[in-house]
């Protein structure tokens, strides 16, 4: 497991000379699966394998923390002098989406979302919630927590493929922006070394307004509805808030 | 004759489907679990019904010696062990145990015991007429296998 801490470590290195070092180079998305239900797990890690994703699934949110190596008490012991890298054991590969119960002994889900979106170095990370409970109240809390997607149980492979593809689109985009920005670093590099002046003509300003103002954003940006429709499920609520 | 072995078996595998869509013992998200099984995973369905069938006993273990105790009153802790058992039984299909579970937390929610007795009489009835279904279902999808494998030998 020692080499799970060398793979944590790297993922959050700049990339070097455009060398992307980042773990989850390959196509798969890789989700994190929370549910304290041993049925649940089995079934949402085999929606996830069909969906052609790679799964961890944890059985509470506490151990989801660990994977990322946000636990508070791995923390406090780091601040008192342990090794970390021990810890690494807890780390695995970059995670791309979380998608977790709400109903969970110990740390809901919903405090499993507000954890998450209080790091600096996971709030990015989309985080998808599962309930059995068609609770509008619930649901609207959880969306404006950040949560990307709120899922009613039972889950079907119509809810994960949606999710999933999404998220594969979120996550092109977002090698796109990363593209054009070590692009960018490129042009500007051969600028100082060359004091090529045709460079010019593409100057970092632009690009970076228009990466920032990426429509992407616009899903974690939906706020609550204020009155609920006759849908067959809440998330297509959120495509809807745009014309309230 | 070997070729109306596997269409006998067939057969009987969708009667028996038909009988427990039809009354409402199943619903379609044991289709979904079908479907999510294949040759990667071909025990997938199975595998997960053996997991509830494991958890629920556990489950309804728990509910009767809760509630046979005279001293009686912790109703939420009843309530985490009756929603786990609702949540995988959706999970897996099984609808007419889940609205079971749907009475029985109402029953619940009043403080209501006797009705929870009752109600938790019909869940091990219906627990016990469901797990022999799926036995029954696994069996025959066994020997479909088996009467294929003698079928096509070279197959294998």
């Amino acid at each position: 497991m020692a080499r799970n801490g060398g793979v944590a470590w790297m993922r959050t290195t700049e990339k070097i000379d455009g060398y992307d070092l980042s773990t989850s180079d390959t196509e798969e998305v890789h989700v994190l699966a929370v549910d304290d239900s041993l049925v649940d797990r089995k079934v949402i890690e085999r929606l996830l394998r069909i969906s052609s994703c790679k799964v961890t699934a944890v059985d509470s949110g506490r151990r989801a923390l660990q994977y990322l190596g946000l636990d508070e008490e791995i923390q406090k012991k780091e601040t008192n002098g342990f090794d970390p890298f021990f810890y690494c054991d807890f780390q695995g590969l970059k995670v791309d989406l979380i998608i977790t119960d709400y109903c969970m002994p110990g740390m809901t889900g919903y405090e499993l979302l507000k954890k998450v979106k209080e790091s600096s170095a996971f709030r990015e990370i989309p985080v998808v919630i599962m309930s059995s409970e068609n609770v509008i109240a619930r649901i609207d809390r959880c969306l404006e927590e950040g949560a990307e997607d709120f899922i009613v149980k039972p889950v079907k492979l119509s809810d994960v493929k949606r999710i999933i593809d999404y998220t594969t689109t979120e996550l092109r985009e977002g090698e796109l922006r990363e593209g054009a920005r070590a692009k960018r670093r490129g042009i500007n590099k051969r600028k100082q070394r060359e004091g090529d002046d045709d460079l010019s003509s593409s100057p970092p300003s632009t690009l970076s307004s228009s990466t920032s103002s990426s429509p992407s954003s616009s899903i974690q940006s939906a706020t609550a509805p204020s009155s609920p429709s006759t849908l067959d499920s809440p998330t297509r609520r959120l495509k809807m808030t745009s014309s309230e | 004759m070997l070729g109306l072995a596997a269409d006998r078996l067939r057969a009987d595998m969708n009667r028996l489907l038909s009988f427990l869509f039809h009354q409402g013992i199943l619903d379609e998200q044991f289709l979904q679990l079908q479907q999510l099984q294949d040759e990667t995973s071909p025990n997938f369905v199975s595998e997960v019904v053996n997991i509830y069938f494991h958890e629920s006993e556990k489950l309804l273990r728990n509910l009767r010696s809760l509630l046979m105790d005279r001293e009686f009153s912790d109703y939420n802790k009843m309530g985490i062990h009756l929603n786990q058992f609702m949540g995988s039984s959706s999970s897996i299909g099984a609808k007419r145990i889940r609205n079971v579970c749907l009475a029985f937390r109402a029953a619940s929610d009043q403080n209501n015991r006797a009705g929870c007795l009752s109600a938790l009489e019909v869940l091990e009835h219906e627990y016990c007429f469901l797990k022999n279904k799926l036995h029954e279902l696994f069996q025959i999808q066994q020997q479909r296998v088996l009467a294929a494998g003698v079928r096509y030998p070279m197959q294998h």
